[in-house]
């Protein structure tokens, strides 16, 4: 007769991976538990022994050690340890200590093995350890809506509408009118095979030809956008979104190789998902003023939760937080053109760090500055642009994106300068490094021209592309920056525990995580000499090069996106909830799941700052924050 | 060492308790071959080590406290040693009584009459239930209930009682804390006894709570806290003497 041990059945069916189980087969692992007490300072499990049973832990607490002795975890009620020895050697691999008196049931090697071979669940739980389970963690989070999962052929409605480039103004109008199209995709039919030459839209027809009484047989090329940005038949609507996000265009052709398949506009996208981020940033383009445009930021937040709910990625969410910061930027430059009158010689805005990178979510300071051309005579232009500067600034402040506490933005003089002067700021940072000012001139290496003279910024990225590689100091000395940031080992109960067992209450996700992450990759991307500014096409370019060990870029792109992830749906909470957004994360928040996958995050972020020491002989750094 | 005639376990001096003795002298009175088989397995000797006797879990639940007017309802064990448990040995028997059920009584334990008008009688189950206490040493919390009404009820049913040494952790804890109850002046200041019963007990270990009445989970509760207590307050190599009654 088999007695029925309920106190054991219910406390397993509360826990994973046991929560799942048939209930027969949950009655079959408490009756064939052995119970085991241990008071608190012995030893549970030593390393090498024989591996005779899954430990769950009742009650108490338990220490889980490397083999080296250094700590690895930290156990409470309700977690397990020892599969791993019953899976690999059948030898303990992590030996184990009571941290408390603790009572543990000893689930046996052969009910174990049954476990593992006919119940899938139960197998996915115990198999997957620190990387593969992260990279199962950001899998199992990209199960999605329609905007990621369907291609961008499918809101194509009709075939190109085209004409030859060589038409007049009228003509143009007349068969955007009889084919009730918002744009035309214009041909150059001189060569063989015609090529696509420019596009013009609704709106061009409005801002460039009625505005400015164009007559009617203007040839169209005056008036058509060239360099055309397009977008490959196979992409995902997502990316359609951000790539007009990124490039402010409302119309994308679609191409297959070098033939135009369709045009899609950001109508097609907004009736497609009607909730989209795009309606926002579409928005922001028809206000007139900064009260418009603080009335249209309060739905970013809205935007932004919608988007956590709609199970987008980060780098969905970045990106197209990133695209509607940067619509603001341009808009405000705009407004301010409009008010100021066009400017005395060229410019570009430079927008830093998140939003540079297409990584900004809701709370986030402005960091920009303008880069102006060499012909700038300070005593003669710097009126306006300073003017200029004021007028965006504070229209960022006024829709919610704060002034920069370090005083990066172009309202700062430092920061207002001719191109020459901006090589030479980049050339003195990284040929004469200092680890103080590099501490403060970190953000710059993230830079995007948004609006004017992008060419301007694209020197600049090449300029630092070709020097950083160059300079060990540098990259040394951005190292030892970037290891003053550590994250936790991971989390004990309602604690933050620390590498040397201390416990916080709360981690800041940001300072702990997604900063120290960014930051580690962007010297690994300086010092392969690639351009991209944004951390996951900083990893692809990384990855090219074979600069670091097989699968480390893979797992250093699973601990970004899922840190991230969870400080953003921690954000979105916080947002649903009436509560102003943060970065600090409460343990007792998290799901287990949550809290194991960030453990495996914070551990090959802390194995990714190792080998940064190593690899670019990182002077000994401060200690901690 | 210890004299033949000592003819029952003496509480005040259980080092003395010649249990093996007694179990083979018990083993050759009996007429009841369950009995006979049970004394048969004998005991370890007083002086074993802990770590290396053999025990087994024991609870009852019973309709009242007296083993004269009230009856065995169920009984639950778990064999263990001080390493291990052993969930897997685990039994659970719902006992028809001879005498009548106290109703208020059978819902403590959450036990219908439907149960136990299912139920066998205590004799219909003792080929199964001697044997998973032979050869063992029987640990109970209160040892005022488990021998006394095993002893009176196979004496109405076979005209021969039972004896055999058990550990009491309940005896154990009131060793521990020989002054529970506080002096006038800690009265007045709000300090409540000490309490030895299995709950409060546990606590003390960090053991966690476990939902009273019901026969097994009471011996698995034991069996944890004699393992508690002897990792806290006693070692492996403890001879079981000192602990038996």
């Amino acid at each position: 007769m088999q007695a029925e041990l309920i106190e054991i059945r219910n406390h397993l069916s509360q826990h994973e991976p046991f929560e799942d189980l048939a209930p027969e087969t949950l009655d079959k692992i408490a009756g064939r538990v052995d119970v085991a007490y241990y008071r608190a300072g012995s030893t549970i499990t030593e390393f090498g022994q024989t591996a005779t049973d899954l430990h769950y832990i009742r009650s108490g607490a338990v220490e889980i050690f490397r083999r080296s002795g250094e700590l690895y975890n930290r156990l409470s009620e309700g977690d397990i340890f020892g599969q791993f020895g019953l899976m690999m050697g059948k030898t303990v691999r992590f030996p184990a200590k009571a941290l408390e008196d603790t009572l543990i049931y000893c689930i046996p090697a052969d009910l174990f093995q049954e476990l593992w071979e006919t119940d899938e669940i139960f197998a996915d739980f115990v198999e997957i350890e620190d990387r593969t389970r992260l990279r199962t963690a950001v899998a199992r989070k990209g199960k999605s809506g329609d905007l990621l999962t369907d291609k961008v052929t499918r809101l194509i409605s009709r075939p190109t509408v085209s004409a030859p480039d060589t038409i007049r103004l009228q003509e143009a109008a007349r068969i955007m009118t009889d084919e009730g199209v918002s744009a035309l995709l214009l041909m150059d039919e001189s060569g063989p095979t015609p090529v696509m030459s420019g596009i013009v839209t609704d709106r061009d027809l409005r801002t460039r030809a009625v505005t400015e009484a164009l007559p009617s047989e203007t040839p169209i090329r005056d008036i058509m956008s060239t360099g055309l940005i397009t977008i490959r038949s196979e992409a995902f609507i997502f990316e359609a979104m951000l790539m007009m996000l990124h490039n402010n265009v409302h119309h994308l052709p679609v191409v297959h190789g070098e033939e135009p398949r369709g045009i899609i506009g950001l109508s097609d996208i907004i009736r497609y998902e009607s909730q989209s981020t795009l309606f926002v940033v579409s928005n922001i383009h028809r206000q007139q003023d900064v009260r418009g445009l603080k009335a249209v930021s309060k739905d970013v937040r809205d935007s932004f939760v919608r988007m956590v709910n709609e199970d987008a990625n980060s780098k969905m969410i970045g990106s197209a937080m990133a695209g509607i910061g940067r619509s603001f930027c341009q808009r405000l430059l705009e407004l301010a053109e409009e008010k100021l009158g066009p400017p005395p010689v060229p410019y570009c805005f430079m927008a830093l760090g998140s939003m540079a990178r297409d990584e900004q979510l809701v709370v986030t300071d402005q960091d920009n500055a303008l880069v102006l051309d060499d012909a700038f005579e300070p005593a003669e232009h710097d009126g306006y642009f300073q003017e200029m500067a004021k007028f965006v600034s504070d229209g960022l402040a006024a829709c919610g994106y704060t002034y920069c506490t370090g005083d990066i933005m172009a309202t700062n003089t430092k920061w207002r300068q001719p191109l020459k002067v901006w090589k030479a700021y980049f050339t003195d940072w990284i040929e004469n490094p200092q680890a103080e000012a590099l501490l403060n001139s970190n953000i710059f290496f993230d830079l995007e021209g948004i609006h004017g003279e992008t060419r301007y910024t694209d020197e600049l990225k090449a300029l630092v592309a070709a020097k950083a590689q160059k300079s060990q100091r540098f990259l040394a000395l951005m190292a030892r920056n970037a290891l003053n940031r550590t994250p936790p080992l991971g989390f004990f109960r309602t604690f933050v525990m620390e590498q040397d067992g201390k416990q916080n209450d709360t981690i800041n996700l940001k300072r702990r995580g997604t900063a120290p992450l960014s930051d580690l990759i962007r010297i690994h991307s300086l010092a392969c000499g690639s351009r991209a500014q944004n951390s996951f096409e900083r990893l692809r370019a990384v990855a090219d090069t074979k600069l670091l060990p097989e699968g480390s870029v893979e797992n250093l792109r699973d601990a970004l996106e899922f840190i991230a992830i969870v400080r953003i749906r921690h954000q979105a909470l916080a947002i649903e909830a009436g509560k102003e957004p943060d970065n600090n994360v409460r343990p007792e928040d998290l799901s287990p799941f949550e809290r194991r996958s960030l453990k495996d995050a914070f551990q090959v972020l802390s194995n990714g700052q190792k080998f940064l020491r190593y690899r670019y002989h990182a002077p000994t750094g401060r200690q901690l924050q | 060492m210890m004299g033949r005639q000592h003819t029952s376990a003496n509480p005040a001096n259980p080092k003395l308790a010649p249990w093996p003795e007694r179990m083979a002298r018990l083993a050759s009175e009996a007429r009841n071959p369950h009995l006979k088989a049970f004394y048969d397995a004998g005991c370890v000797a007083p002086e074993t080590p802990m770590s290396q006797v053999p025990l087994v879990a024991l609870d009852f639940e019973t309709t009242g406290l007296d083993p004269n007017t009230h009856s065995i309802v169920s009984i639950g064990l778990v064999p263990m040693t001080l390493q291990r448990i052993r969930c897997r040995d685990a039994q659970h028997w719902i006992i028809r009584p001879p005498l009548p059920l106290q109703r208020e009584s059978i819902t403590i334990h959450g036990i219908t009459h439907s149960d136990i008008e299912e139920a066998p009688d205590l004799t219909e189950i003792l080929a199964e239930f001697l044997p998973a206490l032979a050869g063992k040493v029987v640990v109970v919390h209160h040892r005022g209930i488990e021998r006394p009404f095993l002893e009176v009820a196979l004496q109405w049913r076979l005209r021969e009682g039972i004896e055999f040494p058990v550990i009491d952790t309940m005896a154990i804890e009131a060793k521990l804390h020989p002054r529970r109850s506080p002096n006038w002046l800690s009265r007045v200041r709000g300090k409540r006894a000490l309490s030895i019963r299995l709950p409060d007990s546990r606590l003390r270990y960090g053991l966690p709570h476990y939902p009273p009445h019901h026969a097994l989970t009471d011996a698995l509760a034991s069996a944890e806290l004699l393992q508690a207590q002897i990792q806290h307050h006693f070692s492996p190599d403890t001879p079981v003497g000192e602990l038996w009654y």
